[in-house]
């Protein structure tokens, strides 16, 4: 396998009794990139991570991470990943500094750099102020925070994300993202597990999707969305004489379909595109019809879009890499 | 074996017991009656034998077999009581002690921290899992060893000044008692370690552990029991040989245990 790969996995297999948790995964990630993994409950997400620290044995297939097998060298290879549990795992009981003392010193942080460490981790989280004060007493989003600040503690090499906005409110959630933003400008290679397209869509580089356990799709979200025949969203702000029908003037026009329009002096007419050249002949066409063409607004296909495709059993034309050429 | 981690496991543990009131109760209440309480009746015991229903005490003492009696010979009535109940009788009960203390952190720190949910979070850490069971198990013996041997000098000073009115001197310790602290009481923690490790292994919480885990105290009640009939009679030997019976068993719990404590048969259970 090549060592330029942080994550490489060939078949990788788990099952619990009759059930198949992660099925025949291949995957790799290169160093620096931040892939999310996706899929809804129970698609495999978090034991892909157990698999890839080497805590659950796989019951087939095989994997290197950061050049380590997992089940072989898990003590030297945890020692150079970070772990953002979906769960916090927090001791309630502990402060928020006498627990990230514990991990650190786990963690082999050199002795004379942990209060330093701990004390960069507290103020970039947020949790400066109730640092001494019991876990217990956090609020979830705080509970979250600390979950990340632990998992970096050790400046980990690889981070694997479980669904680190879990539960959060919108502005707790942004909070979050920001930090893995912050994280992926640092250079940090990133797994992030999550069923929250919008956070996958802005903070990930490529995108693998998991159902039953098995890769469905991946890509460059954008890519995706081109692979998966996810349409332009378009919007048009017009007025239009007496008359005229919207739908009628588009509905031969190459590449644009799902017309939604209201007829009358001033409207707003919706429709899918195929591509940018079919936008530029829909308003063409409205213009010469006569129309007074105020706005348009286009919104690309989003993840959510090809997502949803997929969940619907679309799927690509091959279950390869759509943005890189690279098998996933 | 990474030392620094291990150190790190038992600081953290013991720092996440002294916030818990189900863990402290039972880890304060029981050394205070077995060690300052027991003893100072015990200690009182002769004046007591005047008092109606005393003939109990004195039944007790006729029934004793011949070899207790010879032990007891010299003694008068009064010093024979004390004697008795101090030195032989409350013995196995002292071994209750460290079986407790182990019992109750260990189903803390194994079956608390997978209710708690911070299991998870130990689990990816870079320690083996034998550095991980060892930290775990210090966390429990080390206090039980310190509430052993501590107890031990308590209940030694408490039995001496509560009886020198009676005995006029110091009679306590005796050689079976240094036996029983420093050989047999380890081996009764160790058990008490082992047999948590697998029930812990078994339960989701940490007051299912501690109550199963507790059937481990049945030989020692079945001690005290048989010492009160007549039927045992504790000697230096035959606590050495008690002990050794004890590490036998704690020997092959704590092996089996260790099979339970594997990350990939926890982290299925988390």
């Amino acid at each position: 396998m090549a060592r330029a790969h942080v994550i490489e996995t060939l078949g990788l297999t788990r099952r619990f009794g009759d059930v198949t948790a992660v099925d025949a995964l291949d995957l790799t990630v290169e160093r620096g990139e931040v892939v999310g993994l996706l899929g809804h409950n129970g698609a495999g997400k978090t034991t892909t991570v157990r698999l890839l620290n080497g805590v659950l044995a796989p019951s087939a297939g095989s994997a290197r991470v950061l050049g380590f097998d997992p089940m072989h060298d898990g003590v030297a290879l945890r020692r150079r990943c970070g772990v953002s549990t979906e769960t916090p795992s927090v001791d309630e009981r502990l402060s928020g500094r006498a627990g990230l003392r514990f991990f650190a010193e786990v963690f082999d942080v050199p002795p004379a750099r942990v209060e330093r460490r701990i004390d960069e981790l507290l103020a970039a989280f947020d949790l400066s102020a109730a640092a001494d004060q019991r876990v217990g007493t956090y609020s979830k989003g705080m509970r979250q925070r600390l979950t990340l600040a632990r998992a970096l503690l050790h400046e980990p090499e690889l981070l694997f994300l479980d669904e680190p906005s879990s539960g959060l409110d919108p502005v707790a959630a942004r909070a979050v993202d920001e930090r893995i933003a912050g994280l992926r400008d640092a250079g940090t290679t990133v797994l992030l597990c999550t069923h929250n397209l919008a956070q996958a869509q802005g903070l990930c580089d490529r995108v693998v999707v998991l159902e039953h356990g098995a890769v469905v799709a991946s890509g460059a979200p954008a890519a995706l969305a081109a692979e998966l025949g996810a349409s332009i969203e378009v919007r048009v702000a017009l007025r239009l004489e007496a008359g005229n029908d919207a739908r009628a003037l588009l509905a031969d026009v190459v590449g644009v379909e799902t017309i939604e329009a209201a007829n009358g002096e001033a409207s707003e007419l919706r429709f899918a595109a195929s591509g940018d050249d079919a936008i530029a002949s829909a308003v063409r066409v409205l213009v010469q019809a006569g129309a007074d063409v105020y706005a348009v607004e286009r919104r690309q296909p989003s993840l959510e879009d090809v997502y949803f495709a997929l969940h619907r059993g679309e799927r690509p034309a091959a279950r390869a890499d759509v943005s890189q050429g690279v098998p996933a | 074996m990474n030392a620094r981690a291990i150190r790190a496991i038992v600081v953290k543990d013991l720092s996440v017991l002294r916030h818990s009131k189900a863990v402290l109760i039972p880890l304060i209440v029981v050394p205070l009656v077995m060690l300052l309480i027991l003893p100072a009746l015990a200690a009182l015991a002769p004046s007591l034998m005047n008092l109606p229903g005393a003939s109990d005490l004195h039944a007790l003492l006729e029934g004793m077999p011949d070899v207790m009696q010879a032990r007891l010979a010299g003694l008068d009535d009064d010093q024979r009581i004390v004697v008795l109940m101090l030195t032989y009788l409350f013995a196995p009960m002292y071994l209750i002690l460290p079986l407790m203390v182990a019992s109750v952190i260990a189903a803390d720190t194994f079956a608390g921290e997978r209710e708690r949910r911070t299991l998870e979070a130990l689990i990816y850490t870079p320690t083996t899992d034998a550095e991980l069971l060892l930290g775990k198990l210090l966390a429990g013996f080390l206090p039980a060893l310190a509430v052993a041997w501590g107890g031990f000098v308590v209940y030694a000073v408490v039995a001496n000044l509560a009886a020198w009115p009676t005995m006029g001197r110091v009679f306590f310790p005796t050689g079976m008692w240094f036996v029983l602290a420093l050989w047999v009481a380890p081996a009764v923690a160790a058990v008490g370690l082992g047999a948590t490790v697998i029930v812990s292994s078994k339960v989701s919480t940490f007051q299912e552990a501690y109550q199963i885990g507790g059937v481990v105290v049945l030989p020692i009640v079945l001690l005290v029991v048989g010492q009160a009939a007549g039927v045992v009679v504790l000697s230096t030997v035959f606590v050495a040989v008690l002990g050794a019976v004890f590490w036998a068993i704690a020997a092959v719990l704590l092996t089996y245990g260790a099979r339970t404590f594997r990350r990939g048969e926890l982290m299925a259970r988390v």
